[in-house]
């Protein structure tokens, strides 16, 4: 481990790369089609695999008709559960870094748990011919009556929320029964999260290439690492023999960071046919096997006094999991720590429908939670005749009591101030509907936004190159964010090397070790261990410049400098690459691997913001527009501009789909209605309001040398929440359920 | 794979011809309906006649005042055209509501009049669905149906037509020319889609063989036009609502109205009885109203989709006030 210095009063340095608007540095390979995506990979003599699906959501598969399909041209296979290869579970161990995204193996056993569980899969000579077979297979069930697909079925609609209390997720700070029954003034109400599905742009794919004994597998992931250990535990193979490589990923917003059981179907064919395999997806049988958002349910109590001061907060949560894999969305727990209250509970339930397993989508837990207390606040400011926003000032967390640690970096304050004039919040009217702008209504509405700030440990590899390009590797991936780029200019900040000299290499499980794209954490986590690998190889180079007969002969290593991708000392320097030409070296590289250390027992990090929200609404035609939002962030130092930018307004577009428009829908026989792209609602570009995003950039040294954050998931938190504030301001109707759609507004 | 045969007719008896020689033949112009529902499992046509090279791309004023549009015209060059844009508003404004500027520029007139409904249980070859598969049940009836029909529904079937274009048709009045083996016969508009009674199956009065070469659009009515689609999100989504309105003054009274509406039923629909409610009546919001109650007195809503009521009745309203505002302007 190499030992980095964290020190909050630390001097701002002076930095050329790092804080540059740099355009993404794979944007022409995007652009001219260069960028290979995992379905875009063809091998020699490679086949295609197309499952099948289960057709109902609980009972028992009885039997497989597969004559028909098996005759079908050009089927060179079907597996299912009476022929598939007996495999082992992984351990499913985050921390262990093999979680999957469904621990039930494909074909495991013939019980239905949801329907679009897979049931068979074909493999053929060509795509066309493998789905063409897919619909001669005959399966035959033995259907369940009762099944499960909408927990707000369970819900009696006050008291206790539904499901099996998870110990683990009940938290408390001092007593908040105890304060709440002593409040003057109380708050108890309920809100609930609709089921989301990623809808990523780029499908799932794997394409799985065995040679011997060793198995290559391309997949859009966000986590090749993961899915590599993963792969070794179930095929009982040394990691050294899985490779997993994912160069260039169409989106994953956290349906990609665990494995789903295609990749394992296909790996599996893959090697009982000693051909290569593809299988992409369907968008159908994505909706229904590659995770989701679970719809939670949510209470929210408060006490406050007549000043609105936060005496006691409760924050019970529950959502859907399934029984093919737990999942726990824990959307109560960040209310721990999002405002000053010293009498705080917070507990989660689960229940178990009939669906795939859940997953992390963008925001996961603190998206739904941050819903329901910043619209209880909201709702609770009007009780008390209070500006919303002035309620949260009065509540300013000054620490964080939950752990009882300051903050690394705070800047909430000047997030809540910001945004507010650029909005010109003092122009609201908090009366309902008082602000009206011809056939519409306009709204104002806000919320805090926020997210943890983690870091994980992290390898990475550089290498200088005698013709003056610098090689950066990390077992990482760019999932569109912009992580190719902010690699660069890390390197490029570190050597004075251009960033267009450098040659990043990501999405390879082969290189050392990198973390996830998920949580906000790839960029604090990666960018510490490439400055730590140039650090290391530059003292290899040190050692080469300052043998005897070399340029810096006899200096001292310490008054060495990189600079402008040369060695300097004094008055004297050398160009790297001349330094490796002269000594007939092709590259000097250096490996480093980084990780947090104790300040995360000294310190709580998170990351904060403030958006606010303008509706219009238009009673003659109940038609519900956002006609501006307006967001600040305080996410550490900004590395990229641009793609930092880009990370919030995206976040924000798909807040305002979890407001207005995106819900998985199932009919009362279980069968899911809506699982394309023409029938589940997102955002398009004539729905996009005005945004207007400003990034602080107060660098958080205490997390990482270079003082970033992530700033991933913050962007979406909180947008739920300031829409259906401003639907209240606008129509005075309190909508608790997300989304809000036009029969929600006609009804309430 | 599902193979099919695929030929080109370069002349319209060519392509009649074909259609009568075999059964389950399919004409593609744009392609945008059908290969989708062939790559879904839902249409399995054999044969698949392209009949896009056949002449039937103008636009052509008739010495009668009507306008002969050739069923091979694109959605967007439809609504881009001089002359509807001046005579027809409410047709063009119709057009481009609806899909997305790729979709347009694929899309042809006569494509767009056959459009089949987007009922998802329709579009799903695994789910009981009686258009689909006759005597196999309507899955929505009992499913979601927040996207269905409120007026014209059956036992059997309560998908809607999805067709913004189709609505401003009825609104404007138009007429549609078939040819088939016995010769070219003509349809009003408004009588070509049928509704779903027993036969949901059934969904126009075309006969086996016939094409639809062209749309001949009443001579202009005049007055204030106007197209108003209510809809989750703000674009590329079929209608919850809409409404096509020509509205015609006498005075500060409406003279003649013709309203259309498109999302709330399962065919392009008429408002005939809110046409008569406002005939000669005060141009007023009241009046309006009034017509809006008329248009949906016989609605039938389901579990889902009550909203639609008050949605359709707000889009009337809506589209009539402004139409007036033309009509006046």
């Amino acid at each position: 481990m190499t030992t980095e210095t964290r020190n909050p009063q630390r001097q701002d340095e002076t930095l050329n790369s790092i804080g540059i608007k740099k355009p993404r540095i794979d944007g022409i390979l995007k652009l001219t089609g260069g960028a290979d995506y995992a379905a875009d990979r063809n091998l020699p003599n490679q086949t295609y695999g197309y499952p099948v699906t289960s057709t109902i959501a609980s009972g028992e598969l009885t039997g497989l008709d597969l004559e028909e399909a098996l005759n079908m041209p050009g089927v060179l296979d079907i597996f299912h559960h009476d022929n598939f290869d007996r495999l082992s579970r992984s351990p499913n161990d985050f921390a262990a870094e093999n979680k999957v995204g469904e621990p039930r193996l494909p074909f495991e056993d013939n019980t239905i748990y949801y329907q679009g569980q897979y049931i068979a899969f074909v493999v053929a000579d060509t795509f066309e011919h493998a789905r063409a077979a897919s619909r001669k297979v005959r399966a035959h069930y033995r259907k369940n009556d009762e099944q499960l697909t909408d927990i707000a079925t369970l819900d009696s609609g006050e008291g206790e929320l539904p499901g099996e209390d998870v110990p683990g997720d009940a938290s408390s700070i001092g007593d908040a029964d105890t304060a709440y029954a002593g409040a003057a003034v109380k708050l108890d109400q309920r809100y609930s999260i609709a089921q989301e599905n990623h809808s990523v742009m780029e499908m799932h794919a794997s394409v799985a290439h065995w040679e011997n004994d060793r198995l290559t597998i391309y997949e859009s992931s966000q986590g090749v690492v993961f899915q590599r250990n993963a792969l070794s535990n179930i095929f009982g193979m040394p990691l050294e023999k899985v490779t997993v490589i994912s160069h260039f990923i169409g989106s994953g917003f956290g349906s990609k960071l665990f494995m789903w059981p295609h990749a394992v179907m296909t790996a599996v064919a893959a090697r009982r046919l000693g051909r290569p395999v593809k299988t992409v997806l369907t968008r159908q049988q994505e909706y229904l096997n590659t995770g989701y958002r679970p719809k939670s349910l949510q209470r929210v109590r408060i006490g406050a006094d007549q000043s609105g001061k936060l005496l006691s907060l409760h924050h019970d949560g529950c959502n859907e999991t399934s029984p093919a894999g737990l999942h726990d969305d824990t959307v109560s727990a960040s209310s721990m720590k999002m405002y000053h209250c010293e009498n705080v509970s917070a507990t989660n339930h689960l229940v178990t429908v009939n669906k795939c397993a859940p997953t992390s989508m963008r925001a996961p837990g603190e998206a739904s939670g941050n819903f329901a207390l910043e619209t209880a606040l909201d709702e609770l400011a009007i009780q008390l005749e209070m500006d919303p926003l002035e309620l949260r000032r009065r509540n300013f967390a000054e620490t964080d009591l939950s752990v009882q640690l300051p903050w690394s970096s705070n800047h909430l304050k000047e997030c809540w101030d910001n945004a507010a004039s650029r909005f010109g919040w003092d122009k609201r009217n908090p009366t309902p509907g008082a602000m009206k702008d011809g056939d519409e209504i306009v709204g104002y509405g806000m919320a805090t936004q926020s997210w943890e700030a983690m870091r994980q440990h992290c390898g990475a590899r550089v290498g200088f190159r005698d013709d003056g390009t610098l090689l950066v590797a990390c077992g990482t991936q760019d999932i569109g964010t912009g992580t190719y780029t902010i690699a660069a200019q890390t390197a490029s900040e570190r050597t004075g090397i251009p960033v267009e000299m450098i040659d990043v290499r990501l999405g390879d499980s082969s290189l050392p070790a990198g973390p996830l794209s998920g949580g906000s954490m790839a960029t604090a986590t990666v960018l510490p261990a490439v400055s730590a690998a140039v650090r290391e190889a530059v003292e290899k180079l040190k050692e080469l410049a300052t043998a005897e007969g070399g340029p810096l002969e006899n200096a001292e290593s310490d008054s060495i400098e990189i600079k402008d991708g040369r060695l300097v000392s004094g008055d004297r320097s050398i160009e790297v690459a001349e330094l490796l030409r002269q000594n007939r070296v092709g590259m000097i590289d250096g490996e480093a691997h980084t990780a947090p250390g104790d300040e995360k027992n000294q310190y709580s990090f998170r990351s904060w913001g403030a958006v606010f929200v303008e509706v219009r609404w238009d009673p003659g035609i109940s038609r519900l527009r956002v006609a501006r939002v307006v967001s600040t962030i305080d996410a550490g130092r900004i590395i990229n501009p641009l793609t930092a930018r880009n990370q919030i307004e995206g976040g924000i577009v798909m807040g305002l789909g979890m407001a207005m428009f995106e819900e998985t829908e199932y009919d009362p026989h279980g069968y899911p209605y809506n699982n394309n792209l023409a029938d589940y609602i997102v955002p398009v570009n004539a729905d996009m309001p005005q945004v207007e995003v400003e990034l602080l950039n107060h660098p958080d040294y205490l997390l990482n040398e270079f003082g970033a954050r992530g700033l991933g998931e913050i962007g979406l938190t909180g947008v739920a929440a300031a829409v259906s504030n401003a639907v209240y301001n606008a129509t005075g109707k309190r909508i608790r359920d997300m989304p809000v759609s036009i029969e929600k507004l006609l009804s309430a | 794979m599902r193979q099919f045969e695929l030929e080109s007719v370069e002349a319209i008896d060519q392509a009649v011809r074909h259609r009568r020689v075999h059964d389950g033949q399919a004409f593609i112009a744009g392609g945008t309906t059908l290969l989708d529902l062939v790559k879904l499992d839902v249409m399995q046509p054999e044969k698949v006649v392209d009949v896009t090279r056949l002449p039937l791309k103008r636009i052509e004023l008739l010495d009668d005042g009507r306008l002969k549009i050739g069923a091979l015209v694109s959605n967007t060059e439809l609504a881009k055209h001089e002359i509807v844009m001046r005579d027809y508003p409410v047709i063009s404004e119709a057009l481009l509501s609806g899909a997305s500027t790729g979709l347009r520029n694929m899309a042809s007139t006569g494509g767009n009049v056959m459009q089949r409904t987007r009922c998802p249980y329709f579009r799903d070859p695994d789910m009981p669905c009686n258009k689909r598969e006759p005597g196999t049940g309507c899955s929505a009836i009992d499913g979601i149906n927040r996207n269905h029909a409120v007026l014209g529904t059956s036992e059997q079937c309560i998908a809607t037509h999805p067709s913004d274009m189709c609505v401003g048709m009825v609104a404007a009045g138009a007429t549609l020319v078939l040819e088939g083996p016995d010769g070219q016969r003509e349809v009003a508009f408004e009588d070509y889609h049928l509704l779903p009674g027993d036969t949901p199956e059934r969904e126009h009065d075309l006969k086996p063989g016939e094409l639809i070469t062209h749309v001949i659009l009443d001579a202009p009515r005049g007055g204030g036009q106007h197209y108003l689609k209510l809809r989750d999100r703000a674009s590329y989504e079929f209608a919850l609502a809409s409404c096509a309105a020509v509205v015609n003054l006498d005075g500060d009274n409406i003279g003649e109205a013709r309203l259309a509406l498109g999302g709330v039923a399962t065919k392009p629909w008429r408002a005939d009885a809110a046409e008569a409610a406002l005939k000669g009546q005060p141009a007023t919001q009241e009046s309006f109203e009034r017509a809006a109650e008329a248009a949906f007195s016989d609605a039938v809503a389901y579990s889902h989709n009550g909203f639609k009521i008050t949605l359709g009745k707000q889009a009337i309203v809506r589209a009539l006030r402004d139409a007036t505002a033309r009509a006046r302007a």
